[in-house]
């Protein structure tokens, strides 16, 4: 088992001896690189962002209102996700696209005169597609850790003269922050190399990097370099995720 | 309290149904009779689904998927046990290092150990085909069947081990005997976790597999071509029901397991 894992370390251990620095060189100062590794970055901050945003009412919700109907709330968040990531990527193309379900919707309805463009094949699709995509793995961390929160730490701040909006940013923020920190880390680390959705719906002002990887190693042949992007982005994401992890536990030891 | 309530659960619905979106309109489009997926719905066929039968090369991805399927989720769950086996009754050196090793390829993007194995595959010269897939997904599973059968063997009571040893029992014997029945649910659940994992995966199976083609791959060649649309839809309500069932095996499984465990004690 360790053999099958050793591949890891290897890759970097064939890559320094044949090869030299020049994939990495190529790979950071190259502007279409960073353009991708920029993009890709920002796609998945923001994603990150809003599917935490979205998905903490909703752990909220089922974890204070939940009631004894918690675990089906549970199952029924986690149902269509059981569905093939591919199809359901491909279902937003279906949905967002300029005949699509959305756009021939809202014209049936007379909503809307024209189709709406600014939806697909652009970053903006691709962080709706990775938002829905991702959504239980916000969900599932946040509601743990709201589960994990002793109720009579409420009563006490509430008795002590603490208002709802006091006491969710007093207490329960707080106590939830590992579960959020958690669902932001499981969210960010796979978006970043997301290839099905880009290219799907990302068209090219949406595509990243792992779309250049799959490029650099199939149509263009240069294997070395693909593996030089991954590893450049395993240590760029490595780092902001590390980066995340410490201010948070600077900001949690205060409570 | 009751207003913010109301609120959060006009939300949680608005949440639900955004959640819920893509998935409901397979079905819909799939029986839909337009070659063009868009509303006004057109007609009720069943069309897209016959024309299904007729395809040799989706039965032979879905044929190459199954055994991809079964293969690695059979690997994975036999590398879990012994793995969990270790880490729950026995302490070695760099014991804590290894299992937080282990668990990496569940926080690396799946384009990473794609391109990593095919990497070292090709340094090896073997050649890729149904195997390379089967040694990818084995790495991809394992990470879950390890965790499921982690918790299963922490549940397990060594007291019954030592009883069972005790009474005569060869090391063997207790291991087919008291340890397998016992952890049987969570085999079971990793089984069919692996399946459903290895049957949807598609990058890593994308970059190694030669010509044969797994499900996942296919359906994304199908994607190039407008006409066939409506009958990849019917492909991916049949994918929905059937990951459907088997995930509430796999849950019936889970439940049985944890009920074992609280009846022996």
């Amino acid at each position: 088992m360790m053999f099958l894992l050793s591949f890891w370390t290897q890759d970097y251990l064939i890559l320094d001896k044949t090869f030299t620095l020049n994939n990495y060189i190529e790979a950071f100062t190259q502007p279409v690189y960073q353009l991708l590794f920029s993009r890709s970055l920002y796609i998945s901050l923001t994603v990150t962002f809003f599917t935490v945003l979205l998905a903490y009412p909703m752990a909220y919700f089922i974890s204070f209102y939940g009631g004894n109907r918690k675990a089906l709330w549970l199952f029924l968040i986690t149902i269509p996700f059981w569905t093939s990531y591919l199809l359901r990527m491909f279902l937003w193309k279906v949905i967002l696209g300029y005949n699509g379900v959305l756009n021939s919707f809202l014209l049936w309805l007379e909503m809307i005169t024209e189709p709406l463009t600014f939806i697909l094949y652009n970053s903006n699709a691709v962080i709706i597609a990775l938002t829905h995509g991702w959504a239980p793995f916000a969900i599932l961390p946040i509601f743990v850790s709201l589960e994990k929160i002793d109720r009579s730490l409420l009563e006490a701040s509430r008795d002590l003269g603490d208002g709802p909006i006091k006491q969710f940013f007093r207490v329960i923020l707080p106590l939830s922050m590992p579960g959020v920190v958690g669902a932001a880390l499981i969210i960010f680390i796979p978006t970043v190399g997301d290839y099905i959705t880009p290219k799907l719906v990302g068209g090219t002002d949406g595509l990243m990097i792992a779309n250049m990887i799959q490029v650099q190693f199939s149509k263009a042949n240069n294997a070395p370099l693909a593996a030089a992007l991954s590893v450049s982005s395993l240590v760029i994401v490595a780092f902001i995720s590390i980066v995340f992890v410490l201010i948070n536990k600077k900001h949690l030891r205060r409570y | 309290m009751n207003r913010s309530n109301k609120y959060l659960k006009t939300f949680a619905i608005t949440y639900l149904i955004f959640l819920y979106a893509p998935a409901l309109l397979l079905p819909i489009f799939s029986f839909n009779s337009s070659q063009i997926i868009a509303f006004p719905l057109s007609g009720f066929t069943t069309g897209w689904f016959k024309a299904l039968l007729y395809q040799e090369t989706l039965h032979e991805a879905l044929r190459n998927s199954l055994i991809v399927a079964a293969s690695s989720s059979i690997f994975a769950t036999i590398l879990g046990i012994l793995a969990s086996r270790a880490a729950s009754r026995y302490y070695f050196p760099g014991k804590q290092f290894s299992l937080t090793f282990i668990l990496a390829p569940l926080v690396l993007p799946e384009i990473i150990v794609g391109v990593s194995l095919l990497i070292v595959l090709i340094q090896l010269g073997l050649p890729l085909n149904l195997w390379s897939v089967v040694l990818g997904h084995t790495l991809l599973i394992m990470p879950f069947s390890i965790l499921i059968m982690n918790s299963a063997f922490n549940n397990l009571d060594i007291s019954l081990e030592e009883a069972s040893l005790d009474l005569g029992e060869t090391p063997i014997g207790t291991f087919r005997r008291i340890i397998l029945p016992l952890v049987y649910p969570g085999i079971m659940a990793s089984l069919l976790l692996g399946f459903t994992l290895s049957l949807d995966e598609f990058i890593i199976a994308f970059f190694l597999t030669g010509t044969e083609t797994t499900l996942p791959v296919y359906i994304w060649s199908l994607f190039r071509f407008p006409k066939q649309l409506p009958a990849t839809m019917a492909l991916g309500t049949i994918l929905i029901f059937v990951s459907l069932i088997l995930l509430s095996l796999g849950e019936y499984f889970r439940r049985r397991a944890a009920k074992t465990q609280t009846s022996v004690m």
